[in-house]
């Protein structure tokens, strides 16, 4: 099978586009090639290039179609209609069932031909995030400026132009050739066929596989460190972004200066990360290390030691930017920021980030009895817990928000429980991160997206199905696992409105799904009206699971199933409900009496195992009610012809049905 | 001067300094106005910028409320801007075969003029010494012919030429004569001064009122079909705004509307001096020559 090559080279498309890009072009090429069957698409992306290598048909299969004409017996103008339709002549036609048909062979389409035809139009249309023009004489965007087209079918250009009416398409068209790196291999030079293509790249200083740049990138940096007895701080994003912003990555080894090394070492590695994609090493012990890795575009002529002398003083730039704002942060204690808070609008309609902060204090205080932390912790914990948003480190680089409050808390002689609490109320910050441990911390993580949730909600900013800026759902699932995690007793009715509490309930059964449990058992447990509590619920969830998984437990739920089912339509039926006490004078049967007793003795008792929460006890309970509603069942006849009968005995089974939703909505349970 | 040699190698009409203060290069109407419309402009010039809110008091080293910007437009794009830039690099001495050349994703995007482009930031060694841009839209107004908006940061450029780690401590005329002076000689007074003026003592309540008069005088002069003199209004509006922010007086909701104001003022005059391109102004059609 013929080989197709394509590349498309272009000014520095952004490392966070690329891989995206290179499955696009992987699934149009595939789309539009479809009749050519194209197979092994390998597709390759970096700075400067997309690549696709695929296997296609040498045609499209040949295709024969018979095409029916006239009835026979038609009038001669139809037939020299249908002839010209397909212009066809007389003879080619022959007789079918009664028809006149034309036998019609679709000719193969050479490869080449599909190929020029469906690319032209593919690159047109290719789905960038952001788009761009670059002159005034075409309208074809590319995510930066596109300056070559390579497409080679077995090694002869496949050609095409990107010029349409009264469009230039900037002149481009496809050809056999393509270019190295930028400065080791300027200039053009002609390709053969992909494993030509890929090995003179790497001769021109271009390793054109990402996967490839990453292991290099990985293993020179381990190298390097290894040499100085130091091992790289894993950060496979970082690594990705670096391998989308170089064709020849060389990694090299530079020193931070020791001046700088009493800075915190989130500081030292965001620093680095993030304004100079720097990867950062650490000592044996885990210390960070003074040096970096930084990775290189070039294997420069002197080995690189400019590049490591301009990267080191960038970074001393840098460096001294954020001592600077370590020293100037430290001066002011916490607290006399606050009134900068006021400052700052959390949101427009929610007040500033200060009247957040008061709301934070007063839940925290609230809060903190149930979780075990002191309250005059929690509430200091709150007050202090977002002033370092308007400290300079976090202005510079707002993902230290939390750790700077805690270093700057300790520094201003905060009670360590405090200045933790101040950094672990963030967490969890995703659904990797850990939970937050300490009572204090909790207390304040709950107040924090308790707030949250109450606030947005209350001004009606909520999710909807495609947006939620406002992180509402992150927000309910932290909230949820915070209270997993710990174990922590807090009935959030107290703080949330109904409307609040289902969005928290529905992220627990998310969660619940996620985890592979039945979520419609915590849906019924619910059913039974809303709980605060979320522990509550999950026990309750586990007893049901429990209950059901036995026979007693099965069966009631299909006597439970068919008493509410009589009672729907009759209650339909008679334009009430049944909900009354039965009157035991109108009992008829000794089934009827049984099953009275048997209430008469479970309602008590659930009534005291519940406020207990012994859900297993009060599961144990139900199944007393088995056994009589079966007999009811079997040999009563609901609906008696006698009315008064007939009524009681539907105020019996409500009484059943009472009974059974104090401890769950049985008609939610699925399967 | 080795960068205005070179540009105007490369056909750009060497202009001098806008004489109103800007918070930075684009804001001359040598870019703003002139990437609008059909005509080809190739231009380049230095242009002194005004950041109040950059203000350090002359403390850090790397920090200015006031600097130099060389600003180079090229329209239409030529077709190659990365090559001119690093011939234009070479020139400056830097070998791109013992440097570290990248062009890493900065889009660009200036609310108060309503414009954005996409490009990147150019770094050497892990230093950003310039902003690249292919402008897409001014003023609110598609560019009709995509333009290329070079901006090297002067003072940046030429302390990594020079291996100078503290901008005060850049020689400022030849160290070697009778009396050298560097640049904290010539402007460390100035930011002390400035930073004290745009953070601490500046007449909020005058600001204000000047913004108002600047914003009514621009929209006189468009009455008059003067696109030239309005946007000079738009200029001194946008940084008396930059003023009052950087005195901490304008709240985060007032911020978007004040932005509003002036992108309004800027659209306004972008509309009018497209009016007279497209009157015959300035004559010369892209690609024509």
């Amino acid at each position: 099978m013929p080989e197709l090559l394509l590349e498309l080279l272009s000014e520095e498309i952004p490392a966070r586009m690329q891989a995206r890009a290179a499955e696009d072009l992987a699934r149009l090429v595939s789309d539009a090639l479809s009749s050519l069957s194209p197979a092994d698409v390998r597709t390759f992306h970096g700075p400067r290039r997309l690549t696709l290598a695929a296997t296609v048909a040498a045609a499209t299969p040949e295709q024969r179609l018979i095409e029916r004409g006239p009835r026979r017996d038609a009038p001669a103008a139809a037939l020299e209609g249908f002839l010209r339709k397909h212009g066809a002549s007389r003879d080619a036609v022959r007789e079918d069932g009664g028809y006149l048909v034309l036998d019609r062979v679709l000719p193969a389409i050479p490869a080449r031909e599909v190929i020029a035809r469906e690319l032209p139009r593919l690159l047109r249309q290719f789905p960038w995030p952001k788009s761009m023009r670059w002159s005034g004489t075409s309208s074809f965007v590319w995510i930066r400026p596109l300056r070559r087209i390579l497409c080679l079918l077995d090694g002869e250009v496949v050609p095409f132009a990107l010029a349409e009416a009264g469009d230039d398409g900037h002149g481009l068209c496809s050809r056999n050739e393509t270019e190295g790196h930028r400065f080791l291999a300027p200039g053009p030079f002609a390709v053969g066929g992909f494993a030509d293509y890929r090995a003179e790249l790497a001769a021109r200083h271009v390793v054109l596989d990402p996967v490839e740049r990453e292991a290099l990138i990985r293993s020179d940096a381990a190298r390097l460190a290894e040499a100085e007895g130091l091992s790289v701080v894993e950060d496979p994003a970082l690594v990705a972004e670096i391998a989308g912003l170089t064709e020849w990555p060389v990694a090299l080894l530079g020193r931070i200066d020791d001046a700088f090394m009493d800075l915190p070492p989130e500081v030292l590695r965001v620093s680095m990360r993030v304004n100079q994609r720097f990867l950062s090493l650490r000592r044996r012990d885990g210390s960070p290390a003074p040096r970096f890795i930084v990775v290189a575009n070039i294997a420069a002529a002197d080995g690189g030691r400019a590049i490591v002398a301009g990267n080191e003083r960038v970074l001393r730039a840098r460096l001294a930017d954020a001592r600077f704002f370590w020293d100037q942060d430290r001066k002011r204690p916490l607290e006399t920021l606050l009134p900068k808070l006021a400052e700052m609008t959390f949101h427009a309609r929610l007040g500033s980030q200060r009247d957040r902060v008061d709301r934070l204090v007063r839940l925290a205080g609230e809060i903190a009895s149930l979780v075990g932390a002191e309250r005059g912790k929690a509430e200091r914990a709150a007050l202090l817990c977002k002033a370092d948003l308007v400290s300079g480190m976090v202005g510079e680089f707002p993902e230290l928000q939390g750790i700077m409050g805690r270093y700057y808390a300790l520094e201003a002689g905060e009670d360590a429980e405090v200045a933790n609490a101040i950094r672990d109320h963030y967490a969890p910050r995703g659904a990797d991160d850990v939970t937050p441990a300490e009572p204090v911390a909790i207390a304040l993580a709950l107040a924090d997206r308790i707030d949250q949730l109450d606030r947005f909600f209350a001004i009606g900013e909520k999710p909807t199905g495609s947006g939620d800026p406002f992180a509402l759902r992150r927000a309910a699932l932290g909230l949820v696992r915070i209270v997993r995690d710990n174990r922590v007793r807090i009935d959030l009715d107290r703080f949330l409105s109904a409307e609040v509490l289902d969005f928290v309930a529905e992220r627990l059964r998310v969660q619940l799904r996620a985890e592979g449990k039945r979520h419609d058992i915590v849906a019924a447990v619910l059913g039974r009206g809303a709980d605060g509590d979320l522990l509550r619920v999950l026990a309750a969830a586990e007893a049901l699971e429990a209950f059901l998984a036995s026979e007693d437990g099965a069966n009631l739920r299909t006597a439970h199933a068919r008493a509410v089912n009589i009672l729907r339509i009759e209650e339909r039926k008679d334009g009430r409900a049944y909900d009354d006490a039965p009157d035991p004078a109108l009992y008829a049967s000794e089934e009827e009496r049984t099953l009275a007793a048997a209430l008469d003795a479970v309602e008590p008792a659930l009534s005291r195992q519940l406020a207990e929460e012994a859900f297993a006890e009060a599961m144990a309970s139900l199944a007393a009610l088995r056994a009589p509603l079966d007999a009811v069942f079997e040999r009563v006849t609901v609906n008696a012809p006698e009315a008064a009968l007939r009524a009681n005995r539907l105020r019996l089974l409500g009484r059943v049905r009472r009974a059974m939703a104090r401890v769950a909505d049985f008609s939610m349970l699925e399967g | 001067m080795r960068l205005n040699a070179f540009w105007a190698a490369q056909g750009c009409v060497v202009l001098q300094p806008y004489d109103l203060p800007m918070g930075a290069g684009t804001f001359h109407p040598a870019t703003t106005l002139r990437a609008l419309g059909p005509s080809a402009w190739n231009a380049a010039y230095v242009q002194p910028c005004r950041r109040p809110a950059d203000g350090r008091y002359g403390e850090n080293p790397n920090r200015l409320q006031h600097y130099y910007q060389y600003q180079v437009l090229l329209k239409p794009a030529p077709a190659d801007p990365q090559g001119m830039l690093l011939d234009c690099y070479r020139e400056l001495g830097l070998d791109p075969l013992l440097h570290d050349f990248r062009f890493v994703e900065d889009d660009w995007e200036s609310p108060t003029l309503g414009a954005w482009g996409l490009g990147w930031e150019v770094w050497c060694d892990g230093m950003e010494i310039t902003q690249f841009t292919y402008f897409q839209q001014l003023g609110g107004i598609a560019c009709e012919v995509p333009s290329v908006e070079l901006t090297l940061g002067l003072e940046r450029l030429a302390m990594y030429i020079l291996g100078v780690e503290n901008v005060f401590a850049l020689p400022y005329n030849d160290p070697a004569s009778a009396a050298p002076l560097t640049y904290g000689d010539v402007f460390l007074r100035a930011e002390r001064d400035f930073s004290a003026y745009n953070f601490e003592h500046a007449d909020t309540t005058a600001l204000l009122r000047q913004f108002e008069d600047a914003e009514r005088e621009c929209s006189a002069c468009l009455r008059h079909g003067l696109a030239l003199p309005a946007y000079d209004q738009c200029i001194i509006a946008s940084h008396l705004f930059n003023l009052l922010d950087a005195r901490g007086v304008i709240s985060v909701a007032e911020r978007a509307a004040f932005i509003g104001r002036v992108r309004a003022m800027v659209r306004a005059c972008c509309e009018v001096w497209l009016g007279g391109e497209r009157a015959g102004r300035n004559p010369v059609p892209a690609g024509a020559e």
